[in-house]
């Protein structure tokens, strides 16, 4: 199917951009590969695109001290090309090898997916449990969110209308931390019908920190609670005890593909299996 | 409203007069004839419209013609140099890699981007690699040993 019809800006800078973007009807373009099937399934009909696939100011990815700074336009494929990303992020490489397919990849980037903020998609799940800042700029300024504020609901952020997402900041990782990425994905789409992140921090044998994150459950990727498994050797039953209630407070979605008690059921399981595969990586 | 734009399709330059809406794989087939590549599916899932932009797998179903303008486009037409056939074409046809041929386009740009930069790939990488391909007849094996063949060649 073909989109409706709408009006198409090309930013030739960012400043272009930020002095194009916010006006009503606007929708951002960055790879286009959640918006343009949408826009074909016309269930997004925005009246004018502005296309910022070719700012080279929001690509790239810089590793310089102990964190990394990665242009919210770099496309998924160049975050899996790069092995210094993946050292420091095994997480990222990892849950990025799972997005969509070769094609996807190479279009997508990682901060088309997070402004779309598809309940489902992998990327958010991951920025939360590596405590990712998503810088943003208007024309008026700038300022900084953390990915615990971002997501505010089903395809829905903290950006404002006339906000760009920049690029995100990933702090120093745990010294020696193991990190983990479980997906239960739905066959034909590929998309997480329940999908955790993990990361893990030990002494000796026993845990000493779990940050998790799962996506794909709510309406919006979060930060559960897995702090029970702290100071256990992460043993089946300590961490089936730590991740029972990772859907408390959640309004747990329901569809043709799971319903609510079976996606509570697939959250608790991916949380547990994140968590023993980072504790494996750790040490 | 049309607007015109340049594409760069196989190393030719075309000035097309498009509508911002219209997608990479109609303006291919339909404005510059370029039939080699093959819309599948509405969903953005079969990969038969797969071409190169700047060099990458992209399907051409879910880019705008006008984000195209200024890339590098190449399409299955663009493969065989000189009258003769890419290594891939060749492994296609020695190895038995096709039956109806609707996929085939597809899985040969996207099987060309993997071996671009992975020479020897294992079996594993390359059905990794055309996940994003879709075949309804071959089945994946002989597409398999193909791409493998023509890695080889």
């Amino acid at each position: 199917m073909i989109p409706a019809s709408f009006d198409y800006v090309r930013a030739k800078s960012l400043r272009d951009a930020l002095n194009a973007i916010g006006t009503d009807g606007t929708k951002v373009l960055a790879g286009g590969h959640s918006l343009i099937p949408m826009m074909r399934f016309r269930l997004a009909q925005p009246g004018r695109l502005l296309d910022i696939g070719q700012l080279a100011e929001l690509k790239g990815i810089d590793l310089k001290g102990r964190g990394a700074r990665i242009g919210a336009g770099t496309s998924y494929r160049e975050l899996l090309d790069s092995p210094e990303l993946a050292e420091r992020y095994p997480l990222i490489a990892e849950a990025t090898r799972g997005i969509g397919d070769v094609q996807v990849r190479n279009r997508g980037t990682i901060g088309g997916g997070l402004a779309h903020a598809d309940p489902a998609s992998d990327m958010p799940a991951v920025m939360l449990a590596l405590g990712a800042t998503f810088n943003l700029r208007s024309k008026g300024g700038k300022r900084s969110v953390a990915a615990a504020d971002f997501f505010t609901g089903a395809f829905t952020t903290a950006l404002a209308s006339d906000e760009l997402l920049i690029d995100i900041a990933l702090p120093a990782p745990p010294k020696k931390a193991g990190m983990a990425y479980a997906s239960f994905e739905q066959k034909a789409s590929g998309y997480a019908i329940a999908a955790a992140a993990a990361v893990v921090t030990k002494s000796r044998k026993t845990i000493t920190g779990v940050t998790l994150a799962l996506t794909g459950v709510g309406d919006r990727a979060y930060l559960a609670d897995a702090s029970g498994a702290v100071g256990s050797h992460g043993d089946d039953a300590a961490l089936e005890a730590a991740v029972a209630n990772v859907t408390k407070g959640i309004d747990v979605n329901g569809d043709i593909h799971a319903s609510v008690e079976y996606r509570s059921h697939l959250a608790r399981v991916v949380a547990r299996r994140a968590i023993a595969l980072a504790l494996s990586r750790a040490g | 409203m049309k607007r015109s734009i340049a594409l760069s399709v196989n190393g030719v330059s075309h000035s097309v007069e498009v509508e911002p809406r219209a997608l990479l794989a109609q303006v291919l087939r339909d404005d510059l004839n370029l039939t080699g590549t093959h819309i599948g599916c509405d969903t953005s899932q079969c990969g038969a419209c797969t071409i190169h932009l700047n060099g990458r797998a992209t399907k051409s179903c879910t880019v705008l013609a006008v984000q195209a303008e200024g890339a590098e486009i190449t399409t299955i037409e663009g493969l065989a140099k000189n009258g003769a056939l890419h290594p891939l074409q060749n492994a296609f046809w020695e190895k038995h890699g096709l039956q109806c041929g609707f996929c085939t386009p597809g899985m040969i740009m996207s099987a060309a981007d993997l071996l671009a930069s992975n020479g020897s790939p294992s079996d594993e990488q390359i059905r990794h690699a055309i996940e994003g391909n879709l075949c309804r007849c071959t089945g994946y094996q002989n597409i398999v040993a193909a791409i493998k063949s023509a890695a080889s060649a």
